[in-house]
């Protein structure tokens, strides 16, 4: 098996995991944790996709001459998408944590069974 | 078993199995496609940065990390919003909590600078090396929590957090609307000139919009630490 394809089968393992997490815990912090767990898997599926066996990272130094960079460097379209993936995952994660901080405050409780407004 | 966990174990092992399908079926590309080939082979010409993926993010499309940063300031902006009610009174907030040891104070004394450097670095070279205004950002706010940690009844500016959030990224729009006058379209990074390739001072703007960049950065994660550390502690 190839390094891309242990990192692929890494990340869908960790998508699986997170929303396993995310759907059986009742704790509202547990299931922020399991959301950061899954949107880790998708980053790490997405810069697996943008590997090419047997070449070098897309920075141009002494390694990979500018001449041959198309035929030397990985994708680094998937390298600038995950970027700005991790950077938006961990906005949503502190908004989720600060959104958690104002339910315990407003119900004392973090259990989300203890949230029944929106249930049907 | 009963139905309620039953569930969740179907709908993951249907999404498992879409998953299973995508991972055999998946072939890694023997060479680049048209849009990576031309990053590849137009990263130097265009912009004279090494670092491919810096080109694109700052230059190529800049555009959309400027919506990023927004949306990071929209963030901030929203968790102070919602910890807004709950703020404690003046040096109420982590005054219950023990004084931090010895070694944490002193550590956080000879680490701080070096951190806070560090991120710096990271910022300033972003178009050599790996790394960028997002990753020094990170870096120099960690310098920041590690302070926190240290002492959680201290205080930071907001103001002066605020104004250096809102002075980089009007400068870093400045920046970006310069590159419509004398150059070939917004953020366009050639308004300097591209310099020696592989020097500091070279890729045109691409430095400095990343060092803007990176002070936004900072700033808005500082601005988060501190919004969750002035929260009142609940009974």
């Amino acid at each position: 098996m190839m390094l891309s394809q242990i990192a692929m089968a890494l990340g869908f393992s960790l998508i699986l995991l997170g929303l396993y997490g995310a759907l059986t815990n009742r704790d509202i912090i547990r299931m922020i944790v399991s959301f950061t767990i899954a949107s880790t898997g998708v980053n790490v599926v997405l810069v697996s996709v943008g590997y090419l066996p047997g070449r070098s990272a897309p920075i141009l130094d002494e390694a990979v001459p500018v001449a041959e960079a198309a035929t030397r460097i990985t994708d680094p379209v998937p390298q600038a998408l995950v970027l700005t993936a991790i950077v938006i995952g961990l906005g949503v994660t502190a908004l989720m944590l600060a959104y958690a901080y104002r339910l315990f405050r407003a119900r004392g409780s973090l259990d989300i069974s203890d949230f029944t407004e929106l249930k049907w | 078993m009963t139905t309620r966990s039953f569930i969740p174990l179907v709908l993951l092992a249907l999404l498992g199995t879409v998953f299973f399908a995508l991972f055999v079926g998946f072939t890694p590309d023997e060479t680049l496609n048209r849009t990576a080939s031309y990053y590849a082979t137009q990263t130097v010409p265009e912009t004279g940065a090494q670092n491919v993926v810096t080109a694109i993010i700052v230059t190529y499309r800049g555009l959309d990390t400027l919506g990023e940063v927004t949306v990071l300031f929209l963030t901030a902006a929203i968790v102070g919003l919602v910890l807004a009610q709950s703020k404690a009174p003046k040096g109420r907030s982590g005054s219950g909590f023990l004084p931090s040891g010895e070694l944490l104070t002193t550590g956080t004394r000879m680490l701080v600078p070096v951190i806070l450097l560090f991120g710096a670095y990271v910022f300033a070279n972003g178009h050599l090396t790996p790394g960028g205004g997002f990753q020094g950002g990170a870096i120099v706010a960690s310098g920041l929590l590690l302070m926190l940690l240290a002492d959680p009844a201290e205080r930071f500016s907001h103001r002066l957090i605020s104004r250096i959030e809102s002075s980089a990224g009007l400068i870093y729009v400045i920046l970006g609307l310069l590159g419509m006058i004398f150059a070939g379209g917004f953020l366009d990074n050639r308004i300097l000139p591209l310099g020696w390739f592989g020097s500091v001072f070279s890729a045109g703007a691409i430095p400095l919009i990343y060092i803007l960049i990176g002070l936004k950065v900072g700033a808005e994660f500082s601005s988060i630490l501190t919004s969750l550390e002035d929260t009142e502690d609940a009974q």
